[in-house]
């Protein structure tokens, strides 16, 4: 009987080990694969090379371009394209939760609506003469525009609470119509041909402009999501059957939900302003991983987090190689590639239960 | 165990529930009884501290309710809602570990014990053998027994119950009233079905928004009482096999003198 016992022990101990070791291996692989594909194709070699060399003074002998490229280039790309998708795909297992609606998504409180009018109004219109860049137009657009959300949310009778969840939702939709419409306002008043091709770029999706400063943005941005996403994977189950019953099971519910609806508006706000609003990842990645591992969030959050991070490098990758010699916005890779995936996902999801 | 007094609850200027003073001592089976939209669930969601009185107060083993934080109340009380449903793909194990949610945090994770908890309360509501289901295709009176196995894993002293039997077939219903009977928790339950009711230590009746009467099952149940509370006619029948009282009702409102004379030939 005990022999028994510790044999089955052994195998789940043995299972959750090769878990870790999968899951540290595509965490690894994701990235190098974002630096290795691309217009040029750089070996692998030269990549760990370089790689060596600025982490541990390795002193390997490469080609400086090629160093200018990894370093500068196709790793602060990987980097942010990674903890993007994996704050985006987290921030939508959260919202879909608290919100208890499966259309729920990071784009949906007019955060990514506010962001660009943000961008527009420092880009276009010219506020901040110069001074102010792009992206904290952005964030601060996408902050104000969720603030506003909130509030009417709450003045049309209880944004979150333990009865009305539905009224940020429709709180938001308003809001992000009314951002929208300013964005189109400013850039048909004010942009001309050139400035308004390059805002519809970056609203689409854009990571060619990302550095090493965005990274340091982007990475903390996108831990502090899933930290608190993690720490709360009790609470986020204890909603399965609504906010009062997360209540009688003894969750604070308007706190949780305060804390973590603000700490998925900051996440996306950030990634807003850096990368454009890429849609599709926060909606549909959650989705994805509740087929795979299950509607509990010990492994949601996690999974979510790891397909989402995988789903945006690749969609990168893919931007860069799909028309040689020219860049796709991510935000139509991801929708282009991800809505045929997803139907798939579903196809199966219906054949198998 | 729970005492309440003046209870009142007002939304938009209508006052839903006013001047309920209760209380119940440990071990009792309270049950709830008053016609739809009378405030039972009102009154249960402001007993478990779901609801904020906007007039009275309530104490729960001792402590003022309005003090103690949602864990320390979920740590006593389970509450078992009249409809809670959800479109997630969740197994009927999960559903019930969810009970365990009060007593479990980062520093004190899933043990042994929660899953001992987890599978006494399937027994006892006899759904083992479903643990692994979808919540989906279950029945509406399996989902049902599945929220009081939650709330059983929960481990609480005191069982709040919105229309536990509703959904239910007759041996279940059977079952759960004798159930709570066994339990030996301080229950109060909401019931529709006064026959029922009858098995309950005391009885509370609401009518418009007020507790009209309280007091054993013989003391409210009269005739006189369900004729103005509930508008109809009741006769009381004893059963031969074991000489408890039957309660058989007519309607008030809408007479059916065919029907009667049928059932008295
Ligand atoms: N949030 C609310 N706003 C307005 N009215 C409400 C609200 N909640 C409950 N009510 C009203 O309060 C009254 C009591 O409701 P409650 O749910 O307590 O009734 P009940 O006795 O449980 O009825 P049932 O037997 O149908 O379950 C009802 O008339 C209901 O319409
Ligand atoms: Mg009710």
């Amino acid at each position: 009987m005990t022999l028994v016992l510790t044999g089955a022990r052994r195998v789940e101990r043995g299972r959750q080990a090769m878990r870790w070791i999968g899951i540290a291996t595509i965490l690894v692989a994701a990235p190098l694969a974002g630096i290795c594909i691309g217009e040029t194709r750089i070996p692998l070699s030269t990549v760990l090379q370089v790689l060596a060399n600025r982490l541990w003074d390795a002193g390997y002998a490469v080609d400086p371009i090629d160093e200018g490229i990894i370093w500068s280039y196709r790793l602060t790309r990987a980097l942010v394209a990674g903890a993007c998708g994996a704050a985006l795909a987290v921030c939508g297992v959260i919202l879909q939760s608290l919100l208890r609606n499966a259309l729920a998504d990071p784009y949906l409180l007019g955060i990514s609506a506010g962001a660009s009018t943000g961008a527009v109004l420092i880009a276009v219109a010219g506020l901040g003469a110069g001074m102010v860049p792009m992206s904290a137009g952005a964030l601060l657009g996408a902050l104000l525009a969720f603030g506003l959300v909130t509030l009417l949310a709450q003045l049309s009778g209880g944004g979150t609470g333990l009865r009305g969840t539905g009224q940020i939702i429709l709180a938001g939709i308003a809001g992000s119509q009314l951002f929208n419409a300013l964005t189109s306002f400013i850039i048909a008043r004010s942009a001309n041909a050139e400035q308004a091709r390059g805002i519809m770029f970056w609203l689409l999706g854009n990571l060619s402009g990302v550095r090493w400063d965005d990274v340091w943005l982007a990475l903390p941005a996108a831990a502090m999501v899933l930290l608190i996403g993690l720490w709360h994977i009790r609470a986020l189950d204890a909603f399965t059957f609504g906010a009062e019953s997360a209540a009688s099971l003894g969750i604070p519910v308007r706190q949780v939900q305060a804390v973590l609806i603000l700490a998925a508006a900051i996440a996306t706000a950030v990634m807003v302003s850096i990368v454009g609003s890429i849609g599709f990842v926060g909606l549909v990645v959650p989705h994805a991983a509740r087929f795979l591992v299950g509607v509990r969030h010990a492994r949601l959050v996690p999974a979510s987090a790891l397909i989402g991070m995988v789903f945006l490098i690749a969609a990168d990758i893919l931007s860069r190689v799909m028309i040689p010699g020219q860049v796709l916005p991510i935000g139509v890779v991801t929708a282009l590639v991800g809505a045929p995936v997803f139907a798939l996902i579903l196809i199966r999801g219906r054949a198998s239960s | 165990m729970i005492r309440a007094s003046d209870l009142g609850w007002r939304t938009r200027g209508k006052t839903i529930l006013q001047g309920a003073t209760l209380e119940i001592e440990k071990g009792e089976v309270l049950g709830l009884i008053g016609p739809n939209g009378s405030g039972k669930s009102t009154l249960l969601r402001m007993l478990a501290g779901l609801l904020k009185p906007s007039q009275g107060h309530v104490e729960l083993a001792g402590q003022e309710l309005a003090r103690m934080n949602q864990r320390e109340i979920a740590r006593i009380t389970a509450f078992v809602a009249q409809q809670a449903d959800t479109s997630d793909r969740i197994s009927v194990r999960d559903a019930v570990e969810l009970g365990r949610t009060p007593w479990l945090d980062a520093l004190r994770p899933w043990s042994e014990e929660d899953s001992r908890h987890v599978a006494n309360a399937l027994a006892t509501v006899e759904m083992q053998g479903f643990e692994t289901r979808d919540w989906i295709t279950l029945s509406g009176g399996e989902r049902q027994r599945v929220h009081i196995a939650r709330a059983l894993a929960q481990a609480p002293q005191v069982l709040l119950l919105d229309e536990p039997t509703n959904h239910l077939d007759i041996h279940h219903q059977l079952s759960i009233m004798r159930l709570i009977g066994r339990l030996g928790l301080t229950t109060i339950v909401a019931l529709h079905d006064l026959n029922q009711a009858m098995s309950c230590d005391r009885l509370g009746v609401l009518h418009q928004g007020r507790l009209i009467a309280l007091g054993s099952p013989a003391e409210i149940l009269t005739p006189e009482l369900l004729h103005c509370v509930f508008a109809v006619s009741a006769t009381e029948l004893i059963d031969p096999t074991d000489g408890t009282r039957v309660l058989r009702f007519r309607s008030m409102t809408q007479a059916l003198p065919d029907m009667n004379r049928h059932d008295v030939s």
